[in-house]
């Protein structure tokens, strides 16, 4: 689960990490009081005005503007809440921006990079920091590797001094900031591993002209699995900034993610779903979903699969390929036909069923009156559903 | 000869008094498999499966009491990473987790916890190991799987039935099935396992079936190209997948390695292994490898 810039910094605040502060607000009558606070609160004179979506590139884009007065940043406010921002993370369509932070502006001396992660291939979390803060991190990683120094954290162990002692003499800083930084990275971690992150990046970590070492930005991603834990992060998600059908699918215990094509596809596993949309690429089609259906699949689900599916007006032909294993083919069998005539489909649908009483569900989808394309192989139900989505 | 687990393998179930780890140690028992007793903390003296089984109340009594040697686990997430632990602190030799949804940052440590003992750990989130004929543990349906001469591995469960139903299109079955699970975090690899069946007598040829994100495909491969003898066919699953949708910037610069199907399948076929294009033609390559 993601979470908006101003939530993050919330939790670092309480975590004892000097952050770049600010007031988040979501309606335009809100901005003059906003900006106030930050000017009163704060004691800031000069102003961001940060437009809140969950994707990167929003100062590329024109969602992060910086003001040097009151009056251009209640302009700022009014040009960004509101706007459709388009970065290089949210796609050609752009996200509508529905809060945005105005925060007190900075003296930047020096920027760095900081995050947390999970490295999979050593089952370690590790800590990586960069002198090359404020840019691209995937390009640093590209072009100059060796400007992303790492400390691997041994579990159970947490982020040591001597760990944090070498981050901080990686990013050259000394005295009184490289203290700052020290206990920063320690407080980070603990962060981190005690609210189950999958990531936390800090880009930029910064030194202001005073000396003071600041997260300017913040970005944290939470395990999903570790929500039931956190009851608190758990209420930050914003349905906003997720795709609806994407959500609705949730509330069925149906993993649904959405792609670009014309053959709708509903299976039951992941491994198998995403071997189903490579076929259906191979043979010449493109697929308009990723839906795992689960391992429980059964009437209700293979209904709530087919309206999620066809919430989607792209799509020309849908394809149902079904292992069963513990699930009975002939139950799946019944529960298409069923959601076939109640939903009234008017697209073409394809149907492979393999497995657990695969021979019965066969004889019952053939002796329906619905018009069900039947595939015997794998390889036949995507030549058949790329062929249908043609019309 | 098979890897793993065999007839011979002293099964318990952690969670066998709940509903999905009853159901399911009931269809490991009736495939042949010789599941000996469960665990259910609180619950100890009491029988389950219909009085077929006695229930401990710890993996260290059962180890005791039935000489369990192989655990399978159906314990909810909140308990689970607990449970594997307990397995491996009580000498049980090989755990398997099905629990689907334990916390990764339980997992990191529990990876570390079992590394410690001598126990091997297999999944979580997997569905198990199945040696046909011999014994299944876990859910993968028995009959999937005939017995054979392939080795399969695979990140993913239906997939592993969809490869194990081509082979047997093909007249072809497996010394063994194994499920490792796709989590970030896994106890036995694809590496470990190509060793196994490498050192398996009756396993002719190895399937490894992988997917998008981390490394571990690679990492066999490039342990395949200079220790295994056997040919190896491999599949990634998620060559249409889009990027980036579960890992943001930091994850994806943690390895620096490209972690798409289609730098994945480049790899391995530069380290020998067979890789198969559509996941339709799995059964087909490894009958025309065998033929060569």
């Amino acid at each position: 689960m993601k979470i908006h810039e101003y939530q993050a910094k919330e939790l670092l605040k309480g975590y004892g990490i000097p952050i770049q502060d600010g007031v988040t607000i979501e309606n335009l009558d809100q901005a003059e009081a906003a900006v106030d606070r930050v000017h009163k609160e704060f004691g800031a004179d000069q102003y961001v005005v940060k437009a809140q979506i969950h994707a990167g590139g929003r100062g590329k884009g024109g969602g992060v503007k910086f003001s040097t007065t009151r009056e251009s940043a209640l302009e700022n406010i009014q040009n960004i809440l509101g706007m459709t921002l388009v970065t290089h993370q949210t796609g050609a369509e752009g996200r509508l921006v529905k809060k945005v932070m105005v925060a007190e502006a900075l003296d930047i001396k020096q920027e760095f990079y900081a995050a947390i992660t999970l490295d999979r291939s050593k089952g370690l979390d590790v800590f990586m920091v960069s002198t090359e803060g404020g840019m691209e991190i995937e390009e640093v990683a590209k072009t100059s590797p060796e400007k992303i120094v790492r400390e691997a954290i041994i579990p159970g162990f947490g982020l040591r001094n001597f760990q944090a002692r070498n981050l901080v003499l990686a990013l050259g800083l000394e005295g009184a900031a490289a203290k700052q930084a020290r206990g920063i990275f320690k407080k980070l971690y603990q962060l981190y591993r005690e609210l189950d992150c999958s990531i936390v990046e800090i880009n930029p970590l910064i030194i202001t002209d005073q000396g003071d070492v600041v997260a300017l930005d913040a970005k944290f991603n939470f395990d999903d699995n570790a929500l039931y834990l956190h009851s608190d992060i758990a209420k930050m998600r914003d349905l906003d900034e997720e795709d609806p059908a994407e959500v609705e699918a949730e509330k069925f215990n149906l993993n649904y993610i959405k792609l670009d094509g014309s053959v709708g596809c509903m299976v039951n596993g992941a491994g198998l779903a995403m071997a189903t949309m490579d076929i259906i690429n191979q043979v010449g089609g493109s697929p308009a979903n990723f839906l795992d259906v689960g391992g429980g699949a059964n009437v209700e689900t293979v209904k709530n699969g087919f309206r999620i599916i066809l919430s989607d007006e792209n799509v020309k032909a849908v394809l149902i390929n079904i292992f069963g294993g513990i699930v009975r083919c002939d139950r799946i069998a019944n529960g298409i036909i069923e959601a076939v005539k109640e939903l009234d489909l008017n697209v073409p649908v394809v149907v492979r069923l393999e497995g657990t009483n695969a021979e019965m569900a066969k004889e019952i989808l053939a002796n329906s009156d619905v018009a069900i394309i039947s595939a015997d192989s794998f390889a036949d139900a995507a030549n058949k559903v790329v062929e249908a989505a043609k019309g | 000869m098979s890897i793993l687990v065999n007839k011979d393998s002293k099964i318990i179930v952690q969670g066998i008094t709940g509903s999905e780890g009853s159901f399911h140690a009931d269809q490991c028992l009736a495939y042949g498999g010789n599941v000996v007793g469960g665990v259910t903390p609180g619950k100890g003296g009491q029988t389950a499966l219909d009085g077929k089984v006695p229930v401990f109340n710890s993996c260290t009594e059962a180890r005791k009491a039935v000489q369990a040697n192989v655990s399978l686990i159906f314990v909810p997430p909140p308990f689970a990473a607990d449970a594997i632990m307990e397995a491996a602190a009580a000498g049980i030799e090989l755990i398997i987790c099905i629990t689907e949804g334990i916390p990764v940052a339980q997992m990191v440590e529990v990876k570390a916890f079992v590394e410690a003992t001598k126990s091997r750990f297999i999944g979580p989130n997997c569905p198990g190991i199945l040696t046909p004929d011999e014994a299944k543990v876990g859910i993968m349906p028995g009959f999937i799987a005939k017995k054979g001469t392939i080795g399969l591995i695979s990140k993913s469960g239906t997939l592993t039935y969809e490869a194990a139903h081509q082979l047997g299109t093909e007249g072809l079955g497996q010394s063994t099935c194994v499920g490792i699970g796709g989590d970030p975090i896994i106890g036995t690899t694809m590496l470990d396992l190509l060793k196994m069946f490498e050192e398996d007598p009756e396993t002719e040829a190895i399937i490894m079936i992988g997917e998008i994100g981390g490394s571990m495909e690679i990492e066999a491969a490039q342990y395949a190209k200079e220790h295994v003898s056997k040919p190896v066919i491999g599949f990634i699953a998620g060559q249409t997948a889009p990027p980036g949708r579960r890992m943001g910037h930091a994850g994806a610069i943690v390895s620096g390695a490209d972690e798409s199907a289609a730098a994945k399948k480049k790899l391995m076929a530069e380290c020998g292994i067979i890789v198969v294009e559509s996941p339709a033609d799995i059964g087909r390559t490894v009958k025309a490898t065998l033929n060569k």
